[in-house]
């Protein structure tokens, strides 16, 4: 049944429904809404979990990660400036191959200081071992987590993973959303079954340091267990479309693809207006499609190639910026090493930064920009503040 | 119950000669018994004791990082009650870890009052990196990042007094104890994992390599920086100060002497107002803990 929700009041449902034994996290702008409706779960005693106020990120991380290492389904959820404290644990976490999950209200990162949307912060940790998701809408934003929970915790991945969604643009949004029951998602997430965990009776240790004879075979394994943890998220994806009828099974949705002369490839809220601009283009003659990203991490690169096939110019939009870098945007270095050899010209235009709106009139522009092979830019700077 | 037969922590392990902090592990674990949970911060304890794969704890044992043990410790015993179970979760971190990175996380944890024992093996330095000043290097040593010269004496702040810390966050079992007192540590480390809520054990630790001196003599240095007052073993119970050890004081001299951290300190002659200056540290811990033992005359 659809119910009129709060992305971030969603997101709080689904984690709510996932029975997570200990939820800690710490106030963060866009990201409060999620925790507050938690704790008031906690209050309430609709979720029997123990609910932990921390001093900072770097705790609340560190207290999911005791508390899955001592056997429990956890939860936490952070934006921006609360996940670069974090950061030290993120990388750990994933070592020590914690199935923990994490929701990212995707926010800016200072200086300067900014609370509004843009995913630096999720995309400057693609390489800390968890598995990125990336919403669209609140609907999808919502059901990722209950997949992100079943991926992350079979035995052949036992990964972390990021769910990320835009902050303000869909933490605080209210749209309609269809909520499982608790039955349903029971049925689809069986209560958590550690691979080992602390416990007295079987003792083992955790965590230990390994010098150069070891340290390269176990960052070898944990790649491993990301290249699986992409064919375990598309196979629970396909299950969770035959018991709710959303299909997750692809990492990528390919829109209106078909004999298009230039595609976009974006990550979450963007594809809804990129949809909407690609609509009235093609109504206009102009032959636009999207390659939207759901799984970032592992980089579907044959599945982008393979959307991607035949399309002569690729515009990539950024919600980031590699400083420093030929192209500017992370996605589109990329999507660019995925078509390696075919001949398509990629481009990264940085979009939106620091929640900056992007509107569809931007879209039409930057595919003109594409069609002239012109990128690897910023676009939409405000010239007369140069 | 102690169990002084018990050997949990096992030989084999990387520390050096006359390991103060090995000498602890092995002493907490007779006092805990097998059914614990033992949380490390990266350190030399940890490093001497996980070489992968090989592992010197017979219990279960994580490490996490350099600063977040409490807060590990403080999910392992949020899953644990949530769970119905028994073990008790046990903190053992360098006083870096403690004092000065970790504090943040210690804070954390001893506001909300989990029911954990964080101890702290106190070598006075950063150990495991090459011996730099840490919040806990009492004044006047000699390390790597305070090293005396002809412009310093060492170390020119004091030792940070982290037990009255956490005694004001309400943490109803506060003690310090030295490995040359064996059958204090085990007392203090059973009283604590048995009392409610969180607690702290700074256990002092004798470093050979740190401080410089023969590791035959762990005991003896430790021993030394009790009877001349610059180390006080007391406890606090629910913020009251309840013991402290008695003793006949000596001159911190000896004490100073016998560690080539205070070298500097006697040549190339005795620097009387340096040495002056620990004196009082040592007089004040007296005065404030009360451990002089009055002779009668």
């Amino acid at each position: 049944m659809l119910q009129i929700m709060e992305g971030s009041h969603a997101v709080a449902e689904a984690a709510k429904l996932c029975r997570p034994e200990v939820v800690s996290a710490y106030p963060i702008t866009p990201q409060t809404h999620i925790v507050e409706r938690l704790a008031e779960m906690v209050a309430d005693g609709e979720l029997d979990a123990e609910y932990l106020c921390v001093d900072s990120e770097l705790s609340a991380l560190s207290v999911c990660l005791g508390s899955s290492a001592a056997g429990s389904r956890v939860y936490s959820a952070t934006s921006s400036q609360g996940l670069m404290l974090m950061a030290e644990v993120v990388f750990n976490v994933a070592g020590m191959r914690q199935p923990i999950i994490m929701s990212i209200a995707n926010r800016a990162l200072g200086a300067p200081l900014s609370i509004w949307n843009d995913q630096q912060d999720s995309l400057s940790l693609r390489d800390s071992g968890w598995f990125q998701l990336y919403g669209e809408d609140v609907q999808e934003m919502t059901d990722q987590h209950f997949i992100a929970y079943k991926a992350a915790e079979r035995h052949d991945v036992l990964l972390p993973g990021f769910v990320c969604f835009d902050g303000f643009i869909l933490s605080h949004t209210y749209e309609p959303v269809d909520i499982p029951t608790q039955e349903e998602i029971d049925a689809y997430l069986p209560p958590y079954v550690p691979y080992n965990k602390l416990d007295a009776k079987s003792p083992l240790s955790m965590g230990m340091y390994a010098t150069p004879d070891y340290y390269m075979e176990f960052r070898y394994e944990t790649d491993l267990a990301m290249q699986r943890a992409g064919n375990a998220i598309s196979e629970v994806g396909k299950e969770f479309g035959e018991m709710f009828g959303r299909d997750y099974s692809m990492h990528t949705e390919s829109y209106r693809m078909d004999d298009a002369d230039v595609a976009f490839v974006a990550l979450g809220s963007i594809c809804g207006t990129v949809k909407d601009a690609i609509d009235e283009m093609r109504a206009d003659g102009i032959k636009a499609g999207l390659v939207k990203i759901r799984t970032y991490r592992p980089f579907p690169a044959k599945e982008i190639a393979h959307a991607l096939a035949g399309v002569p110019k690729v515009a990539v939009l950024e919600k980031n910026i590699s400083l420093g870098t030929s192209m500017k945007g992370i996605v589109g270095l990329e999507v660019k090493d995925a078509l390696t050899g075919t001949g398509i010209d990629v481009y990264s235009y940085v979009v939106g930064l620091g929640g900056r709106d992007i509107r569809k009139k931007d879209i039409r522009a930057i595919a003109a920009l594409a069609e002239k092979g012109e990128g690897n830019m910023f676009y939409g700077l405000r010239t007369e503040l140069l | 119950m102690v169990d002084k037969s018990l050997e949990l922590f096992d030989c084999g392990h990387r520390a050096c000669g006359g390991c103060g902090p090995a000498m602890l592990a092995r002493l907490m674990l007779k006092a805990t018994g097998e059914n614990v949970i033992v949380v490390a911060s990266t350190g030399c304890m940890e490093v001497f004791s996980t070489p992968y794969p090989e592992t010197a704890w017979k219990v279960p044992w994580i490490h996490s990082l350099f600063e977040n043990a409490a807060a590990v410790a403080s999910g392992i015993e949020a899953s644990l009650k949530h769970n119905n179970r028994t073990e008790k979760v046990v903190c053992i971190c360098g006083d870096g870890a403690t004092f000065d990175i970790g504090m943040l996380c210690i804070s954390g944890a001893f506001e909300r009052g989990h029911d954990i024992t964080y101890i702290c093996y106190d070598n006075e330095a950063y150990m495991n990196t090459g011996i730099q000043r840490s919040g806990a290097t009492p004044y006047d040593a000699s390390t790597t990042t305070t090293p005396a010269g002809r412009m310093s004496t060492g170390n020119a702040l004091p030792k940070k007094d982290l037990p009255q810390i956490l005694n004001a966050h309400g943490a109803s079992y506060v003690a310090t104890a030295s490995v040359a007192y064996p059958m204090d540590v085990m007392k203090k480390v059973e009283k604590a994992i048995n009392t409610p809520g969180a607690c702290y054990i700074q256990v002092h630790t004798p470093c050979s390599t740190g401080w410089g001196f023969d590791g035959a003599k762990t005991i003896e240095i430790g021993k030394q920086a009790i009877e001349c007052g610059l180390w006080v073993n007391y406890e606090m119970e629910n913020g009251e100060l309840k013991k402290a050890k008695k003793i006949l004081r000596t001159p911190v001299d000896d004490y100073l002497k016998a560690q080539k951290r205070f070298r500097h300190l006697f040549k190339p002659e005795r620097n009387a107002e340096e040495i002056a200056k620990i004196q009082a540290i040592a007089d004040a811990n007296a005065a404030k803990y009360n451990i002089d033992i009055k002779l009668k005359e």
